[in-house]
């Protein structure tokens, strides 16, 4: 008899896969971009049953209501992208397909040999308040991860500060130069 | 055994668990049971009381406008409602040639779910609550935003030019009210020192939030106001400019989901300022009657939600340029200011071991009063420059 755990990570597992598939075959963009939703949504549950549930609604937070949503823009904005519907399947799938297979077996076969991926998870050291906790003080102590932290900043500033300069409104001199090259 | 007076809620599902049980089902799936017959109590509990909600703010509106509203269909208008609900449920759901059927058809759902939601987070009681989960606060972000795709593909998927224009300003409306909204959200969770909902509720036991950091709470209620498209901030489905925008081109049962979402997501973000600044459940001897908590939320919610109507009828809309500047120019550097503000004045608090609240309200004022100058520069600045005009024209 199956555990409710288990349960939920087949469902979810399922529906994963499903969704992927569903991504990459799917003829229409837009219709691909909400599959790739429900695929992180997959992860989402995933991280839930690791017991990560900060991580699960970063998930969310960050892959779908800011990356997903930025796709669907994308996809809104460019020129006949939302009615464009091109098959994604090419004629030799099934050899594709054979070779997917024979990897997946491969892999399967080698980490099946490996004595720690198939032991039991670990027990969680400390509570996950104190995970959470822990987590916040790796980011900024100066023995630990601040400086991926503070780089991964300067990173963003770098985006936003780009993003600001492409669109900004064209000073007179610039409109000449747009019209003669 | 819980005092059935005390706690009945928990009372009647320790009754339902032990039956269960009894009957033989292992206990964890008893528990899963119990857990979804919850979820859908409250869902449809949720999904009826905007049967009241849609009425009072008919009825308030019109006594703001001077006239009373619905009074035909039962005492006092009561069952208007119900009566048009019943005539949207018989509507033909027609849909329109052209549009992308798959994200036509969850739309809505889409929006509803996001609403509902929410609701799971949501304390009641000191002992009544969905799902205890200590990330509270970022589950509220994270399923709020999923509204926004929900407009978004409503707009996109109808075949419509207007539909696409509400679409594209929900999305920027929405994206840009949720940064300071998020900002403010913080200030909660700086004061409590945790993120989950029940702790930011048990840490306003002495003093409830709004006292300490009186700003955050307008910028929160502001922004989830322009969050959830109510006036003065309903450009993303204006009757009179863009036809409704976004749900133009749904009818029947369809565009009800729609309708239901709004109004329950303006109670939703009532019952979120009221839990997170006001103090949700807490109140006088909710310590021995955990029901009476149920009570307090109810009647602090529908203070905001009076309040949230009462913009409503009182304000003319905001165009798009002008929210857009209020929001990058105003209310975000305010909420920017406030989080540091508080920060700075939780940390004076503790190591010069001051009273809590006189800080933070010293902390409040001083950040009220820089405004005030700061403003005042800019207008005196802008004065300047519209008596004498540039130069370099």
């Amino acid at each position: 008899m199956l555990s409710l755990l288990q349960i939920a990570f087949l469902v979810a597992a399922f529906l994963t896969i499903v969704s992927a598939i569903m991504v990459v075959t799917t003829p229409s963009m837009v219709h691909a971009a909400l599959w790739l939703i429900l695929a992180l949504a997959g992860a989402a549950v995933f991280f839930i049953i690791l017991n990560a549930g900060f991580l699960a609604v970063v998930q969310i937070a960050v892959y779908i209501d800011a990356i997903a949503i930025m796709i669907i823009i994308v996809v809104m904005l460019t020129e006949g992208a939302t009615r464009q519907q091109i098959r994604q399947v090419s004629k030799t799938w099934w050899a594709a397909a054979i070779a997917a297979i024979l990897l997946f077996v491969g892999l399967i076969a080698i980490f099946l040999q490996t004595p720690s991926l198939i032991a039991e998870a670990p027990a969680l050291v400390m509570s996950q308040d104190a995970i959470l906790e822990d987590l916040g003080t790796a980011l900024v102590d100066v023995n630990r991860y601040i400086i991926p932290f503070e780089i991964a900043s300067v990173l963003l500033l770098a985006a936003l500060i780009g993003s600001i300069m492409v669109a900004w409104p064209l000073v007179k001199g610039d409109k000449k130069e747009e019209v003669e090259a | 055994m819980i005092d059935i007076l005390k706690d009945p809620i928990n009372w009647i599902g320790d009754l339902l668990s032990t039956w269960l049980v009894g009957l033989g089902l292992l206990p964890a799936f008893v528990t899963f049971l119990l857990q979804l017959l919850s979820a859908v109590i409250l869902a449809t509990t949720l999904l009826l009381l905007t049967f009241i909600l849609i009425w009072a703010e008919r009825k308030i509106v019109a006594r703001i406008q001077d006239r009373l509203g619905p009074n035909r269909v039962g005492p006092f208008g009561v069952f208007q409602t119900v009566a048009d609900l019943l005539k949207l449920v018989t509507k033909e759901l027609i849909t329109p040639e052209g549009v992308d059927r798959l994200p036509y058809n969850i739309a809505p759902l889409l929006t509803v779910a996001a609403v509902v939601g929410l609701w799971g987070v949501m304390p009641l009681a000191p002992t009544l609550l969905g799902a205890d989960i200590n990330v509270g606060v970022l589950y509220i972000i994270s399923i709020g935003a999923i509204g926004t795709l929900g407009i978004l593909l409503a707009g996109m998927s109808s075949n419509n030019k207007y539909a696409l224009l509400g679409a594209f300003r929900t999305v920027a409306v929405m994206i840009s009210y949720a940064v300071p909204m998020v900002l403010a959200l913080l200030i909660p969770v700086l004061l409590s020192g945790s993120m989950g909902m029940q702790a930011i509720v048990v840490g306003q036991r002495g003093a409830p939030y709004f006292l300490l950091a009186p700003v955050a709470g307008i910028i929160f209620f502001v922004s989830s106001l322009a969050e959830v498209g109510r006036a003065p901030f309903d450009l993303l489905e204006a009757d009179s400019e863009i036809v409704a925008g976004y749900n133009i081109e749904y009818s029947g049962l369809k565009f009800g989901m729609f309708f239901v979402a709004e109004f329950l997501h303006a109670f939703t973000i009532s019952a979120l300022t009221a839990t997170l600044f006001l103090g949700g459940w807490s109140g006088p001897w909710v310590d021995l009657y955990p029901i009476l908590g149920t009570l307090y939320f109810l009647i602090k919610t529908s203070i905001v939600y009076f309040v949230v109507i009462w913009i409503r009828g009182s304000f003319p809309r905001i165009r798009i340029d002008q929210m857009n500047a209020l929001n990058w120019k105003f209310i975000t550097p305010v909420a920017l200011a406030g989080l540091i503000f508080t920060a700075v004045a939780e940390k004076v608090a503790v190591e010069l071991e001051l009273q809590r609240v006189i800080v933070h309200l010293g902390s409040s004022v001083l950040l009220i009063v820089l405004i005030i100058v700061v403003l005042g520069i800019y207008a005196r600045i802008t004065r300047r420059q519209a008596k004498a005009p540039a130069i370099a024209g």
